[in-house]
């Protein structure tokens, strides 16, 4: 089921980097040469459609498993160990087991994804993924009747994120989706950015994408995949009922205790740059807001 | 007390009498444009807005509690930093001023959403009231106020323990989680503010 969406951008250089450093300083020099103002900032509504760079997304993470400040994960990811890995898919399946994630990728079509990112704390990113639709490994798996919600489970392992060694959350992080959120074809299991292998402090070797919800509910590293019944914990929620709720959908007109979700700040624009608009369901409202008809989406955030 | 402690203290004590006081305005100043130009520069990571917020707060957050230091470690160890306290309380404000700034105009920008923040958002409108307290402090930190309004000096100067308190719960509330590094500084700040005031017949005075 692999090609079930396409990339709505573009990525108009194939190699990452610097090269695309070098290409956006580029573009920058022929505005300003020809007086077009605004030349070089990400602020041009043009310009807001390029993913960001392999620095900016590898430099810039929560992820609360190797401390909480944005560059503890890119200092402390290093020590965590991926080789062996495998994801024990459970609940009410028909094949339940561990699956190596070498063997998930021997029978999944890898595609590239370019999906806007949009963090519950009002920033965003755009993100070239590599990866695969999760129902591929769901089918693989073999869905039963009655499975209503799919669990995930982030690895715990104090002694190589040391993040986990404090009660920031309770430890292992937990997510859910809906079962019919877990099919959409837009909902993905990442295994790369730009062509690369997961990096680490991106939630290598696989990771949840979900680009029309906070980014937490994105959860990386996943070790643990259960189809149930029931609603699932997840670890915001449990965190604080008030400010995370299960949905998570990017709403704009659905505001944080903390955090304004009407605007958000472009990573990569600068100090003096703009904020922009956020979208309803992070711009993908025509392919998901049907998900959602007759819910109220102030109630169920 | 022993011969050596005293030793340190009288050292600590010579040293500081000859630091001018405008060395430490300056030294303390010092990091405001400089973080500001690596913010502008790529210096400060790639979302340098929220960064230059951060490191202003909690530049700010230090100097208080700095501020705070003073009466205790001259009470309490004979340490005299008298003389840097207005230095060091006028330098917190400016740098509360810095962090309000660039929450003004480079994180919110919005006018109307400004307003909508303070009053919505529990831990804004805890630091905006820890900002207002500190204004009338900032502004009779200079000797003609401290001549005019005599007594009631002391007694206005009482606002820095509420507004370090809420400064201290500021942090702690913005952060996701059970983090650490707040509870400490709040922690700090309480230890630093209970010190100073004793429970006597029922009613806290000045200790
Ligand atoms: C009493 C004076 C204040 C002090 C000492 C203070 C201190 C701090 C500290 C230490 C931080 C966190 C830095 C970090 O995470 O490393 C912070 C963050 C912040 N402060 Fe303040 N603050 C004060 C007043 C204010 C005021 C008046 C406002 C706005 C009206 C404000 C808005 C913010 C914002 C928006 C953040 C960042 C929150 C985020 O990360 O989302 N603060 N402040």
């Amino acid at each position: 089921m692999a090609y079930r969406w396409k990339n709505t951008f573009t990525r108009a250089d194939a190699t990452p980097e610097a090269h695309f450093l070098n290409r956006r300083a580029f573009v920058g020099a022929i505005a300003a040469g020809v007086g077009l103002g605004m030349a070089g900032s990400r602020a041009s509504a043009q310009d807001t459609l390029k993913p960001n760079d392999w620095d900016e997304i590898t430099n810039y993470c929560n992820f609360y498993e190797f401390g909480t400040g944005k560059e503890d994960p890119p200092r402390y990811a290093k020590a965590l160990t991926t080789s062996p890995w495998s994801i024990e898919v459970d609940g009410m399946v028909d094949r339940p087991g561990a699956y190596d994630v070498n063997d998930i990728m021997s029978e999944m079509t890898i595609e590239e994804r370019i999906y806007r990112f949009r963090c519950v704390e009002a920033w965003s990113m755009i993100i070239p993924w590599n990866g695969f639709e999760l129902a591929d490994l769901l089918a693989m798996a073999g869905v039963q009747d009655g499975a209503k919600y799919v669990a995930f489970e982030t690895l715990y392992r104090p002694e190589e994120m040391i993040g986990q060694r404090y009660p920031v959350l309770d430890w292992p992080y937990v997510e859910g989706l809906r079962l019919d959120e877990a099919l959409h074809p837009l909902t993905i299991m990442a295994t790369g950015i730009y062509g690369k292998p997961m990096p680490k402090q991106n939630g290598a070797p696989m990771r949840l994408v979900v680009p029309w919800k906070y980014g937490f509910k994105s959860i990386k590293s996943v070790v643990r995949i259960t189809l149930t019944d029931k609603e699932p914990p997840t670890s915001w929620n449990r965190a604080g009922p008030q400010e995370y709720g299960f949905y998570s959908n990017v709403n704009p007109n659905v505001d944080h205790p903390r955090w304004s979700q009407a605007t958000e700040r472009v990573i990569g624009s600068g100090l003096f740059a703009s904020r922009q608009p956020t979208l309803m369901f992070n711009g993908y409202q025509e392919e998901v807001a049907s998900l959602y008809e007759g819910m109220d989406l102030a109630k169920h955030f | 007390m022993t011969g050596s402690t005293l030793g340190i203290v009288d050292r600590v004590n010579l040293f500081a009498r000859r630091i001018p006081v405008w060395l430490v305005y300056g030294l303390v100043a010092l990091p405001a444009p400089y973080l500001f130009y690596l913010a502008a520069t790529g210096g400060l990571g790639v979302e340098p807005i929220s960064a230059l917020e951060h490191e202003y707060g909690e530049l700010a957050l230090k100097l208080l509690i700095a501020g705070l230091c003073i009466t205790p470690l001259r009470r309490f160890l004979g340490v005299n930093l008298m003389k840097f306290r207005r230095a060091i309380g006028v330098m917190a404000f400016a740098y509360v001023f810095a962090h309000l700034g660039v929450w003004l105009f480079l994180d919110v920008q919005d006018w109307g959403r400004i307003w909508a923040d303070i009053v919505k958002r529990p831990y804004i409108t805890i630091g905006m009231v820890g900002f207002v307290l500190l204004v009338p402090l900032a502004v009779t930190s200079n000797n003609l106020s401290l001549r005019w309004l005599g007594p009631l000096w002391r007694k206005l100067h009482l606002l820095v323990f509420p507004a370090a308190i809420l400064a201290g719960l500021h942090f702690v509330m913005l952060r996701k989680g059970v983090q650490i590094e707040p509870l400490l500084y709040l922690g700090t700040i309480l230890a630093l503010v209970g010190i100073r005031f004793r429970l006597r017949d029922g009613k806290i005075v000045r200790a």
